[in-house]
């Protein structure tokens, strides 16, 4: 039954991201912009113009060359960049690990602090604690993000470093294979930067769902079952109460990475950026679908990895 | 000594609007293996009631003593009421599609009220009990249906599911609160049956609460007629039936379709609407719904006194002890008393 329910979740991501190919590359052909007279320079002569579209094989029907594009992504392989000739696979991939690192690591600890801070303020509804939760939440979620990382960075960083405890290292990243001790210890700040954001969202969203979930009919069966309070709000509130906040992780893991893929590889440092900035500019065909392809990617397989979670969570999902 | 004895109790929920006077003042007992019926309509304070007694309304403030087998269930504490729950007294709700947690299977749902109570309890035991008495309500297969969520069993399956709960542990005292309302009416008469079948079988006394004084017909031992949070007739069921001395009893046995005891061709709906539980009519407040409604009723709550002459049959209302009964003298007689047809 499972195993039923993943196989047809899978094709259903496969499909998706070969609607993304499709779309990609037929867009591109429509859209104005020519990458071989770019390439070629303005003083080009119609002949050299020509000489390079063959050389990329841009002449050549579009249905062969998506089947090309498609053969080789088949085999791993995105392709090259049609102005400095670099593997798009390692040009979009630079980016992946520091950004899976800081996704996945920040939404472990927002999930963690939002769901227990949510769970904390819906069962002491409308007491102090709640009311300060709240409250934090609300400027959590009203501060921006580059607010709440420079005063991370002042008051931990600077002032701690200041004071003789450098625990924090400056902005940077090691690699987890290479020491997982200081790819943690360099990965700490953003982390709660971004966690800090998030658990004040996680916190509202779970706060609301626990209240929802604890006027069920079920809650109160369980208490008249003589289930011990601290059960009935885990087992049996929170067990549903989750249901959405998974979805919404699903659905912010995803944007994250693909959104922090992009605004990383645009506005990154190091030449990478210059690359893919051109690469619109300049209809740079296989940097553009790569781009493209690895966010759809981290999207498709977040939403992949919810509604596995979804099956587990609730079996009318797994038994539809 | 009764099973259980409730005396005085008040229930009210303070709220943006005022205090929600859901129960005030009510007195009742329920004897070891008896049935207790209590009937009245919507927001009469039924359902408040008993779940005050069971602690299943931290919100609420309550007040007045609710002995089971001696002990104070409003006084005791969290933890020892917690054990009588679900194992003495347990709970049958209206509406099995709600009642039941989703996402667990019914067989979980049972094993787990037996895990709480007694963690001594091996899995193997607790799921072969679990199977047992899924079997003892009539669930066909019940080896296999244990394992099924709620929503592959129907609505009537769904009760018994219920039902089989909160047998589990053998209670003493059972309180089903509205346990047909929501299902088929063919369905309703089986639950009913298997409710009562299963009392007598255990020797359970069953606190069942109803708004309509037709499921009653067959079932109860006594019945309790309330309205607006406070008790307005109490009697054995064939004296209600046959001899109802309070006007709002009389309208619910008149807006019975068909019901036996009740001349054809009489059926109608009470008039009017339940009162507002945060301003509550002063006197008697089924007044401004009443016919026979007279000065007095208005000014002064009649209390729940005994109606000379038949046993333990008592009434709140003030029309005359002979205005007993549905047929044309008690009507003369209630004519006269309020000054004539309304
Ligand atoms: N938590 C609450 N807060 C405020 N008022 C409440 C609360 N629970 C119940 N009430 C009010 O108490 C009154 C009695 O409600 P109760 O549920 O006992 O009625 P009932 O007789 O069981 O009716 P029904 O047949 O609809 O189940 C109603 O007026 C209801 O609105
Ligand atoms: S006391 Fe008066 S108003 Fe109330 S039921 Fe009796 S006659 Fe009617
Ligand atoms: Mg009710």
């Amino acid at each position: 039954m499972f195993r039923r329910f993943l196989i047809r979740r899978v094709l259903l991501g496969v499909v998706v991201l070969w609607l993304v190919t499709l779309g990609t590359f037929f867009m591109f052909f429509v859209a104005p912009g020519d990458p071989a007279r770019t390439l070629a320079g303005r003083q080009a002569t119609p002949e050299q113009v020509d000489l390079i579209r063959r050389d990329l094989g841009l002449d050549r029907p579009i249905l062969v060359q998506y089947g090309d594009y498609m053969g080789r992504l088949l085999h791993g392989d995105l392709g090259k960049s049609y102005f400095n000739g670099e593997s798009v696979g390692k040009l979009v991939a630079a980016d992946l690990p520091p950004t899976m690192s800081l996704v996945l690591g920040g939404a472990v600890l927002w999930f963690l602090v939002g769901v227990s801070a949510g769970v904390l303020s819906a069962t002491r509804a409308r007491s102090l604690l709640d009311r300060a939760m709240t409250f934090l939440a609300l400027a959590g979620v009203s501060m921006p993000t580059f607010v709440i990382g420079l005063l991370l960075l002042y008051l931990l960083f600077f002032q701690l470093t200041k004071a003789g405890l450098p625990i924090f290292p400056p902005d940077s990243y090691v690699d987890l294979s290479e020491n997982p001790a200081e790819w943690a210890r360099h990965l700490i700040l953003p982390w709660i930067t971004l966690a800090t954001v998030q658990a004040a969202t996680y916190l509202r969203l779970t706060r609301g769902s626990m209240l929802d979930v604890l006027g069920e009919d079920y809650i109160r069966t369980a208490r008249a079952k003589g289930v011990p309070e601290r059960r009935v709000i885990v087992r049996h509130g929170l067990r549903s109460a989750l249901t959405p906040v998974v979805s919404q992780l699903g659905v912010d893991v995803g944007t994250l990475i693909g959104g922090v893929v992009v605004t990383e590889s645009v506005f990154g440092l190091g030449g990478v950026g210059q690359a893919v900035v051109q690469a619109f500019v300049s209809s740079d065909l296989p940097v553009i679908m790569g781009v493209v392809l690895i966010t759809a990617a981290a999207v498709v397989v977040a939403n992949l990895l919810v509604d596995v979670a979804y099956a587990f969570l609730d079996a009318r999902v797994r038994l539809a | 000594m009764s099973l259980l004895e409730v005396k005085d109790l008040t229930v009210g929920f303070p709220t943006a609007d005022g205090l929600v006077q859901a129960v005030r003042g009510l007195s009742f007992s329920v004897e070891p293996g008896r049935t207790l019926a209590i009937v009245g309509e919507s927001g009469s304070g039924k359902t408040v009631s008993t779940q005050a007694i069971l602690g299943l309304l931290p919100e609420a403030d309550i007040s007045g003593s609710a002995l089971f087998e001696g002990a104070d269930l409003l006084r005791l504490d969290e933890e020892r009421l917690r054990q009588i729950r679900g194992s003495e007294i347990s709970v049958i709700f209206q509406d099995p599609l709600t009642s039941l947690h989703p996402l667990y299977k019914v067989g979980w749902q049972i094993t787990e009220l037996i895990h709480v109570h007694d963690a001594g309890v091996s899995r193997a035991q607790a799921r072969r009990r679990a199977v047992e008495l899924l079997g003892l309500v009539g669930i066909p297969r019940p080896d296999r249906r244990v394992d099924d969520y709620p929503h592959q069993f129907s609505g009537g399956m769904r009760q018994r599911a219920m039902i089989a709960m909160a047998l589990a542990l053998n209670p003493k005292l059972v309180v089903a609160d509205e346990p047909t309302t929501a299902l088929d009416a063919t369905v309703q008469a089986q639950i009913l049956d298997l409710i009562t079948r299963l009392q007598r079988e255990f020797d359970i006394a069953l606190l069942l609460i109803t708004h309509d004084l037709g499921v009653v017909a067959g079932v109860a031992d006594e019945v309790m007629v309330m309205y607006a949070g406070l008790p307005v007739e109490r009697a054995d069921r064939r004296t209600i039936y046959y001899r109802p001395h309070h006007p709002y009893t009389k309208g619910l046995l008149e807006s019975i379709p068909g019901s036996t005891g009740v001349r054809k061709g009489r059926l109608r709906p009470i008039p009017g609407q339940p009162p507002s539980m945060i301003a509550v009519p002063p006197g008697c407040a089924f007044h401004p719904r009443c016919r026979y409604a007279m000065p007095v009723c208005a000014a002064e709550l009649p209390p729940l006194a005994r109606v000379t002459g038949d046993g333990d049959h008592a009434s709140a209302c003030w029309l005359p002890h002979e205005a007993v009964g549905l047929g044309e003298e008690a009507e003369a007689v209630r004519l006269r008393a309020s000054g004539g047809p309304a």
